[in-house]
């Protein structure tokens, strides 16, 4: 009967995990080919979430297409579109006021959390532990609730615009993010005596998927996949935008390369997020949240890139433009693409229960990847 | 004072003297039958309440509050979605073997709980062997994973399956050897004169810290033989999807799902008996007024109480660790627990022989 279940030429198993699969946490298709338990290779299929967005930008206006952009990596919209405000700025050369740059990094930490929060409990989902989810996930609804009053949307925020921010923020804003670092100083500690202190844990992920820091580097690895090898590569601190050079925070650095290393810098980054809000959050500056700007933007004729640092790693977008009021060509350099490339190349030789935990560690965001 | 056995003669005095002898064994045979499959059927529906609400509890949940008070009545009406689904058998599959699998892990699950005590003077079969039949019948519930992974015709079930048999076949050692202790200790393979031996004071407390070892291997062992996380790789849902089910539904799924939390059941049931005093009540030495009031509590319910207590330790571990992985389940057995309870095995007999228990 194997013969008939699928089995390759070589009489290997080739299995199709997703595009429905629990692990795969979005339309992604891996095609693995096992023998026995142990993987010899992974193929991802792509395309089953393909919107076409970089097309779809080229007929939407400059004003319009940062909207677009928090389809993508939906878990840090903000962030994303930062980067499209930041790039429409640089090319218009509009001077943010002060307030604006404070908001919109308190903003974007604030997503940086709840992105990690998210990955944190659907990673020991994918270990097989159910119960962190749901922590993991009241924490998190307190930043959405935070959003959500300053924003307006608890997922999709579309609160950055071209020279600042939409709107000023709500008064309860400053109280209850500080209401929230209390909360999380509290429940940090809890991750740790729940997962990562947990012996099983540690076994599943100590020296497995070791990703080395030359490989991570061919494969354009970036974010915390790559700060796991031990290469430095944060954006905010090497092409710092905003004011994150007036800031003071430490560049999370892991040597091992391994799912652990992965694992630990995305938690102590959430604690570095954490020391950036301290030192803005009782210094917001008095002022406008917004620069005038015309109504219609036209970015001269000439080529823009802008990159940032997302919760996954480095997002960029790269504009071509014509001088009319709509890009020519844009095209938008994703951190769970490069990221997902190295995936077949750590999976090797490791068991399937490995495959789900690296997986994890790579934090993947299938529209994102897709675009 | 109420108890099983009461009733139990009441009845049977009333057949005698309503029919004729052959016929009063089989009307006991029916009603006993009867027993059984009402028991397991109460059974599953407690247990899988109870699963939710502890699972609900320890995720800061409600868990199921809609059918019934509090909810209670929310696995009635999942048998109910589940009895009238259509149970599928795909094209592919062994057909024979697909849906014999479910009907096989139900019997086998429905065989082990003849031997085990409820109550005082209540089980439905005195065997002499009890410990040996246990261990016996339990290791054939792999045959119906197996079974159930190799007709289904899907990779996910077969890996599920494979997993599975591995897994089963290793713990069943560990459980093994640990029951052992306890039969070295009291020389005895039947349950009732284990759970007699324990009338001055339950094995755990009075088998020094070997026993103690043997009670934490059983748990772990028969954790892995039931399938429940953290050792739940043949289901594994996060790798294999629902590994060696994957492709049941309806009532046969059903039966997967009962025989799962019923041998949940008889594992603890077993532990409780041979480590925890089965229906003993709890006494503590020359306290003759704590000890009577620990007698006038019903002996059903010191013996459900200790087996719910394991289940719920069960049930704690499942919602608070994460999965192994298969090279580590195996490395855990044959390298730590298979040693470590042969060790203990021996420690246990030179106890034995030198009397050192109390």
């Amino acid at each position: 009967m194997l013969e008939e279940i699928g089995n390759n030429e070589d009489g290997d198993l080739v299995i199709n995990v997703g595009p429905q699969h629990p692990a795969t946490h979005g339309v992604l298709h891996l095609v693995i080919t096992l023998n026995g338990e142990t993987i010899k290779k992974v193929e991802p299929h792509l395309g089953y979430i393909h919107r076409s967005i970089e097309k779809m930008c080229e007929s939407l206006t400059y004003r319009q297409f940062i909207y677009v952009t928090s389809r993508m990596d939906y878990l840090s919209s903000h962030i994303n579109n930062h980067a499209c405000a930041l790039i429409i700025e640089k090319g218009m050369q509009i001077e943010v006021p002060p307030r604006a740059q404070v908001i919109r990094v308190l903003l974007d930490e604030l997503t940086r959390i709840a992105s990690h929060e998210l990955w944190w409990g659907a990673m020991a989902m994918d270990l097989g532990a159910f119960t962190p989810f749901f922590h993991a996930f009241r924490e998190r609804e307190v930043i959405n609730d935070i959003m959500e009053e300053t924003c307006g949307a608890r997922l999709t925020m579309n609160y950055m615009v071209p020279g600042g921010v939409l709107d000023d923020i709500h008064p309860n804003f400053i109280p209850s993010v500080k209401e929230f670092i209390k909360l999380y100083k509290r429940k940090i500690d809890e991750y740790a005596e729940m997962v990562t202190g947990n012996i099983i844990f540690q076994n599943r992920m100590k020296n497995v998927g070791i990703l080395s820091a030359e490989d991570a580097i061919s494969f354009g690895c970036s974010g915390p996949t790559l700060r796991a090898c031990g290469v430095s590569c944060d954006v905010r601190k090497i092409y710092p935008y905003e004011i994150y050079n007036q800031l003071d925070f430490e560049e999370v650095l892991e040597t091992s390369g391994d799912s652990f290393a992965r694992y630990m810098v995305r938690i102590r980054e959430m604690n570095q997020s954490v020391r950036i809000i301290e030192q803005l959050i009782d210094n917001i500056p008095e002022g406008e949240f917004q620069a005038k700007t015309k109504a219609v933007i036209k970015l001269p004729k000439s080529e823009f890139y802008q990159r940032v640092e997302t919760a996954r790693g480095e997002f960029g977008i790269y504009i071509v433009s014509e001088g009319g009021t709509t890009p020519y060509r844009i095209k938008f350099r994703s951190p769970g693409f490069s990221n997902l490339s190295a995936l077949d190349h750590i999976a090797r030789g490791g068991k399937i229960g490995d495959l789900v935990a690296m997986m994890g560690t790579l934090d993947l965001v299938i529209p994102d990847i897709d675009r | 004072m109420w108890s099983f056995n009461k009733i139990a003669i009441a009845i049977h005095e009333w057949l005698s003297h309503t029919f004729s002898a052959v016929w009063v064994t089989v009307i006991e045979m029916i009603l006993a039958g009867i027993g059984v499959i009402s028991l397991f059927a109460i059974l599953g529906l407690v247990l899988v309440i109870m699963e939710r609400k502890v699972s609900a509890w320890m995720q800061i949940r409600l868990g199921p509050n809609r059918v019934g008070p509090k909810g209670l009545l929310q696995s009635m009406a999942d048998t109910l979605k589940l009895l009238v689904k259509e149970s599928i058998t795909p094209d592919g599959a062994d057909k024979f073997l697909f849906n014999m699998a479910p009907i096989l892990g139900i019997i086998v699950a429905m065989l082990l709980m003849a031997p085990i005590a409820f109550a005082k003077d209540f089980k439905m079969w005195d065997i002499n062997i009890g410990v040996l039949y246990v261990s016996a019948i339990s290791s054939l519930s792999v045959i119906s994973i197996l079974m159930a992974g190799w007709a289904s015709n899907n990779k996910y079930s077969l890996l599920g399956a494979m997993r599975s048999g591995a897994q089963i076949v290793s713990y069943e050692l560990s459980a093994g050897l640990a029951v052992l202790t306890i039969v070295v200790l009291t020389g005895t393979l039947n349950l009732n004169e284990i759970i007699a031996s324990q009338a001055n004071g339950w094995w755990i407390f009075k088998g020094h810290i070997p026993i103690f070892i043997s009670f934490i291997i059983f748990i772990i062992a028969v954790t892995a033989e039931t399938n429940r996380a953290p050792f739940d790789l043949a289901e594994a849902e996060s790798e294999l999807t629902a590994g060696f089910h994957t492709e049941y539904s309806g009532m046969k799924f059903a039966l997967f799902f009962l025989a799962e939390y019923v041998n949940v059941f008889i594992v603890c049931a077993i532990g409780a008996t041979i480590f925890l005093g089965g229906w003993m009540p709890f006494h503590i030495g020359h306290w003759e007024g704590f000890n009577h009031i620990m007698d006038f509590i019903p002996s059903s319910i010191w013996f459900f109480g200790k087996t719910f207590f394991l289940i719920f330790l069960i049930m704690w571990f499942r919602w608070t660790f994460p999965r192994l992985r298969i090279d580590q389940l195996l490395n855990l057995e044959w390298k730590y627990l298979l040693p470590i309870s042969m060790v203990n095995l021996l420690v246990v007999t030179a106890m034995a022989i030198l009397g050192w228990h109390f």
